[in-house]
């Protein structure tokens, strides 16, 4: 059984073995270089000369629109994109292609059972990918380490990268292991589900890349409950003024200097505490940024912050895994159910 | 009489549809059995209840003593071929058999490599490339190289030419000639199955017509031809399975043990094509509630 699991799945095998040295050649040429450009930047005992965050945020910026934001999008693109690529194309045709060639008939009556059969399909193919997704994240994190040692020291206003926020949680660290084995699980059960190949794949695509969009706004922000910080607005710190023509309605909004925090919300609050809405200040409406600013400052307004600090960065990464594999889990034992019930015939 | 399959008040449905109702046989061991019927009456389902690739939604089945697919012992003594003989076309002759010897602990290799030599297959040859008749072929050394000791075959000829068909049976009967199998064999063209079988089973409309063993059946069936008769004047203990009429003549097709001898009658053998068209008719005639299920031990 091994020989036929092997047998049938060695293109895709090589096509994703392939795809990954590719990839390690290319980050491990751009990564070596990055490393470099990184020790001679002098950020490494920056507190001897006393600029950290100015040397931090020089070297980041002297990667914005290199080569090595190039190498970094087509990574981040990269991990994205294959939890649900195993889905459609490991996942889903894996039972639907023996149904529609009608080979489930000559596979399920040799010697094998047939829960023995999907058991070592779902093992080899299930931890194939789990290693690719496992791998790309483990080469591009290694990659990537020179970027989020800058970021870390970097000020609010540099061009910082935060791997806590959605855009990068998903490709970094353990998650693109869990996402990988439910995205192959929920083609898997697409596939068991409506028994034809492209019904299936689309199905997982769709399936798959809505909970990607939507588990990032809705659910992962509530997985811990976030912190709260309230303190005085300053008005140095002021990055946003918005009032409406008649001066009834203002919005003050200021930066928050909180490294690889995840910023849930950022809003000025009035001394009772409710979110101060208006109306404008005098000096604001008859314009001149200082006196407006002067006149801010005299509301005595604060800035209430929720948000999920950089610390809990391997929290939500262990949950976030813990959650996907469940899922995948879940699922896998529902397809099983479904096949030694023989209800696929 | 030791049986190969044994079904009781056996019934697949498929949502509303009618796959197999109440199906209660016995298939003796060392025979070659024909599962004859119309297309959609029901062959395949029995089939697939038989190897274990459907489960039945009531009444049992057991093959080899055991429920179908239960565990590999199981599925090791049976070997099938399916409808449309599938192999996988991308893999190559050569593939499929490292195929079955890998899934199979009772693999014989000489046995797979002789038979794919005596068919002139390439084992380089990818199977999607071969023909209708070389993939049977195929399909067929898969089931009987795994050395099962009772063979399954869906229609396995219904696709080829008729050269193809003829060397396709005379393969399988070779192997049951030298391995003593128990077969049991689908078609809905009774020809293909008149020189192989020596058991029968009609299966029509769902439901098993006939079954019993080939010269049984032969002898206690008999097609008479006589003057206008009245249907309720003849003798009880025949059963008329299909009776025509015309103005000056009645033909009639009864089942009965005893022989004919009233000189009216004049006495006809019946071929085995005749007799499965004569029960094919019959329930085609007959509204479905009114229809008895006839098994001859």
């Amino acid at each position: 059984m091994m020989w036929l699991t092997w047998r049938q799945f060695r293109t895709q095998a090589i096509a994703a073995a392939t795809g990954l040295v590719l990839m390690a050649i290319v980050l491990a040429v751009s990564g070596v270089r990055l490393s470099d450009q990184f020790n001679a930047s002098g950020i490494i005992g920056c507190q001897a000369h006393g600029s950290c965050e100015q040397l931090a945020s020089n070297f980041l910026s002297t990667l914005k629109g290199s080569g090595y934001q190039v190498v970094f999008l087509i990574a981040v693109g990269l991990i994205y994109a294959v939890p649900g690529l195993i889905g459609l194309f490991w996942g889903a045709p894996l039972i639907t292609r023996e149904i529609e060639a009608g080979t489930f008939r000559l596979a399920w009556t040799q010697s094998v059972t047939r829960t023995r059969w999907l058991t070592i399909k779902v093992g080899v193919i299930g931890l194939a990918a789990m290693a690719t997704a496992g791998l790309l994240s483990l080469m591009a994190g290694w990659w990537a380490n020179p970027v989020y040692a800058a970021s870390a020291k970097a000020g609010p206003r540099s061009t910082a990268v935060n791997r806590l926020e959605p855009a990068l949680f998903g490709v970094s660290g353990i998650a693109p292991i869990g996402y990988a084995a439910f995205g192959f699980a929920l083609g898997l059960t697409f596939g068991v589900l409506i028994r034809r190949t492209l019904p299936a794949m689309a199905a997982t695509l769709a399936v798959f890349a809505g909970i990607q969009v939507a588990w990032p706004q809705l659910i992962r922000p509530h997985l811990l409950t976030p912190l709260r910080s309230i303190v005085p607005l300053d008005i140095a710190n002021i990055t946003g003024l918005m009032m409406n023509p008649g001066g009834d309605h203002m919005v003050v909004t200021a930066s928050v200097n909180k490294p690889g925090a995840w910023i849930l919300t950022n809003q000025s609050i009035d001394a009772a505490g409710h979110p101060f809405t208006g109306p404008a200040t005098q000096a604001c409406l008859n314009g001149g940024i200082q006196a407006c600013n002067a006149s801010v400052g005299r509301l005595h307004l604060r800035q209430l912050v929720t948000f999920q600090p950089a610390s809990r960065f391997w929290t939500f990464q262990w949950y976030e895994t813990a959650i996907f594999l469940a899922l995948a889990l879940a699922l896998t034992w529902y397809c099983f159910w479904r096949v030694s019930r023989r209800r696929l015939t | 009489m030791t049986v190969v399959l044994e079904s009781r008040a056996l019934s697949k449905r498929y949502g509303r549809r009618r796959g197999l109702t109440d199906c209660t046989l016995s298939v003796p061991a060392g025979r070659v059995a024909g599962l004859v019927g119309p297309n959609g009456a029901g062959k395949t389902t029995l089939l697939h209840l038989a190897v274990g690739l459907l489960e039945p939604t009531s009444g049992t089945i057991d093959v080899l003593g055991a429920r179908p697919a239960a565990s590999p012992e199981q599925l090791a003594r049976i070997g099938f071929v399916a409808q449309d003989t599938p192999t996988y076309a991308g893999l190559t002759v050569a593939d499929h058999l490292k195929l079955g010897a890998r899934m199979n602990p009772g693999w014989d290799v000489g046995l797979a490599r002789s038979r794919i030599g005596a068919i002139g297959l390439d084992p380089r040859q990818r199977a999607g490339k071969l023909s209708g008749g070389q993939r049977a072929q195929l399909a067929l050394t898969l089931a009987i190289a795994k050395r099962p000791e009772f063979l399954l075959l869906d229609e396995p000829v219904s696709s080829l030419d008729p050269l193809a068909r003829r060397e396709f049976l005379q393969g399988l009967m070779e192997a049951v000639a030298e391995q003593g199998l128990s077969v049991l064999i689908s078609s809905h063209l009774v020809a293909d199955l008149e020189r192989v079988c020596d058991y029968l089973i009609v299966l029509i409309d769902s439901r098993v017509q006939l079954s019993g063993d080939v010269d049984d059946l032969l002898a206690s069936h008999r097609l008479l031809t006589g003057p206008l008769c009245d249907m309720a004047a003849l003798p009880p203990r025949w059963q008329v399975v299909s009776a025509s009429h015309t103005d000056r003549q009645s033909t009639l097709l009864i089942r009965t043990a005893d022989p004919v001898h009233d000189p009216a009658w004049t006495v006809e053998q019946i071929s085995m094509e005749d007799l499965v068209l004569a029960y094919m008719s019959k329930a085609a005639n007959t509204p479905a509630r009114d229809r008895t299920l006839e098994v001859q031990r």
